[in-house]
């Protein structure tokens, strides 16, 4: 009984740890695609990161950051990439919703539905809050 | 004969260089024969420190690429976490403020758990109800962390900073807990079904779980910490789960790294909202942490740490005194 209870949760962490391998390397291959448009584009120019002025807005949301992003802009192709890099940890706590489901622990559902609200607030929430 | 004392300093020597020449051939602007690369890259160095004549855009690509590959290198390798020195380097070293820094360590931080995580999860170490039932308390806490982050002065953020990279210099020189504790069943942890076991020799080692709330509460501070500072504080949440929780310290560990993506997550949505987030900053941060913290892992098994631990845990609490230094007299 407890066995089978500990193989299926490894079997769960070896699906989870190659998901986020995977989105891993997907956002790194776009983020260095992005940075190489950007470097061949604005390379020899100067950075200014010595003060703070914030993004613009169209670095800030989904829809700048896609329409950036699809139109090869080098800024908004690394900021897609770093996008799906946030998303991954969003992607592993709905598997484990499904995955704690599939074990029938409803107390756990809950406690992940939960963690998938505050990272959902953040995510969709937080820019009309502020 | 074992050759354990040089070999880790040999090897990042090895992949600076390495990153130096692989560096070399993408700029123009260094050249790639032995002497001269050597020269050019300390008059970077130099150049950067006093911040004349200002460098261009690939120069300082290439720069904070090479910092960062040796920040995750040094960080997997000793345990530490390279994301803690990712902040003092951008602000202090290359005077970028501290907000963008902020923003472009924290992504990186979710890229080192998360490719990380695949390696941990083989071991069989981890323990995912553990994990889960305290990124409640982190992910709620980083999201806190990242609100307040917006109405504190930096000044003041630099201190919290300084201060937190004392602790961790301070943590990494203690003893870790190794032995077999005696932990009796708790009636929460019970309920909670956090009692677990993992691989241990040809067995299996069961444990259990006490201080639930206590270490709950902890984990509400490592996320606010996370969310304020942009570092993964896999400090605090280990101290958390292996000294209040007496959980043992290898499930502690992994299952530290395993939360540290999610609650970075949660104060990442809220970054990318406020401008903090710079792609042309985050692009060589992420890249080079993730691709030193790869090799740093790979290389982990033969490596011997101890001196590099040493040594790392003085770069931190130096870098924690400057940064205490900056931040009280205005300088951030």
């Amino acid at each position: 009984m407890f066995k089978a209870e500990s193989w299926s949760d490894q079997k769960i962490e070896i699906i989870i740890g190659n998901l986020l391998r995977v989105g891993v390397s997907i956002s790194a291959v776009v983020v260095a695609f992005g940075g190489l448009l950007y470097l061949t584009r604005h390379g020899k120019t100067l950075p200014d990161y010595y003060t703070f002025q914030g993004e613009p807005a169209a670095l800030r949301g989904f829809h700048g950051i896609v329409h950036n992003a699809i139109a090869l802009q080098g800024r908004g192709m690394i900021q897609l990439g770093l996008l799906l890099l946030i998303a991954t940890p969003v992607v592993r706590v709905l598997f484990s919703i499904w995955a704690f489901a599939v074990e029938r622990d409803r107390m756990y559902v809950g406690f992940t539905i939960i963690v998938l609200a505050v990272l959902l607030y953040s995510l969709f929430g937080a820019g009309a809050a502020l | 004969m074992r050759c354990a004392g040089p070999m880790p300093d040999l090897l990042i020597l090895a992949s600076l260089s390495f990153s130096l020449w692989i560096s070399s051939s993408f700029f123009p602007n260094f050249r790639v024969h032995g002497l001269v690369l050597v020269q050019n890259f300390s008059t970077l160095l130099w150049h950067t420190s006093i911040g004349y004549p200002p460098m261009n855009v690939l120069e300082f690509t290439g720069l904070v690429f090479i910092g960062s590959f040796v920040a995750g290198l040094l960080g997997a390798l000793t345990g530490l976490g390279g994301g803690v020195v990712l902040v003092p380097l951008l602000a202090l070293f290359f005077k970028v403020d501290i907000r963008y820094a902020i923003g472009a360590s924290l992504v990186s931080v979710i890229a080192t758990s998360s490719g990380a995580a695949a390696a941990y999860v083989k071991e069989g170490f981890s323990n995912i109800r553990i994990g889960m039932f305290l990124e409640i308390a982190t992910t709620i806490g980083a999201l806190f962390g990242a609100y307040i982050a917006g109405s504190v002065p930096t000044s003041a953020i630099a201190i919290v900073f300084g201060a937190m990279l004392m602790y961790s210099a301070y943590l990494s020189r203690r003893p870790r807990t190794a032995k077999e504790r005696n932990v009796p069943q708790d009636a929460l942890a019970t309920r909670l079904k956090m009692n677990g076991s993992f691989p241990e020799g040809n067995g299996i080692r069961h444990y259990n779980v006490k201080n639930v709330p206590t270490g709950f509460g902890l984990m509400f501070g490592a996320g606010t910490l996370s969310g304020l500072l942009g570092i993964g504080s896999g400090a605090v949440k280990v101290l958390a789960m292996d000294q209040a929780m007496k959980i043992p310290f290898k499930v502690s560990t992994t299952t530290s790294n395993f939360m540290i993506g999610v609650t970075a997550a949660a104060s990442a949505g809220v970054y990318l909202a406020r401008g903090y987030i710079d792609p042309g900053l985050t692009m060589p941060v992420m890249l080079g942490v993730l691709g030193g913290s790869l090799l740093g892992a790979r290389i982990l098994v033969e490596a011997e740490t101890k001196w590099l631990r040493i040594l790392f845990s003085i770069v931190i609490a130096v870098l924690g005194i400057e940064m205490l230094y900056k931040g009280i007299i205005g300088g951030i």
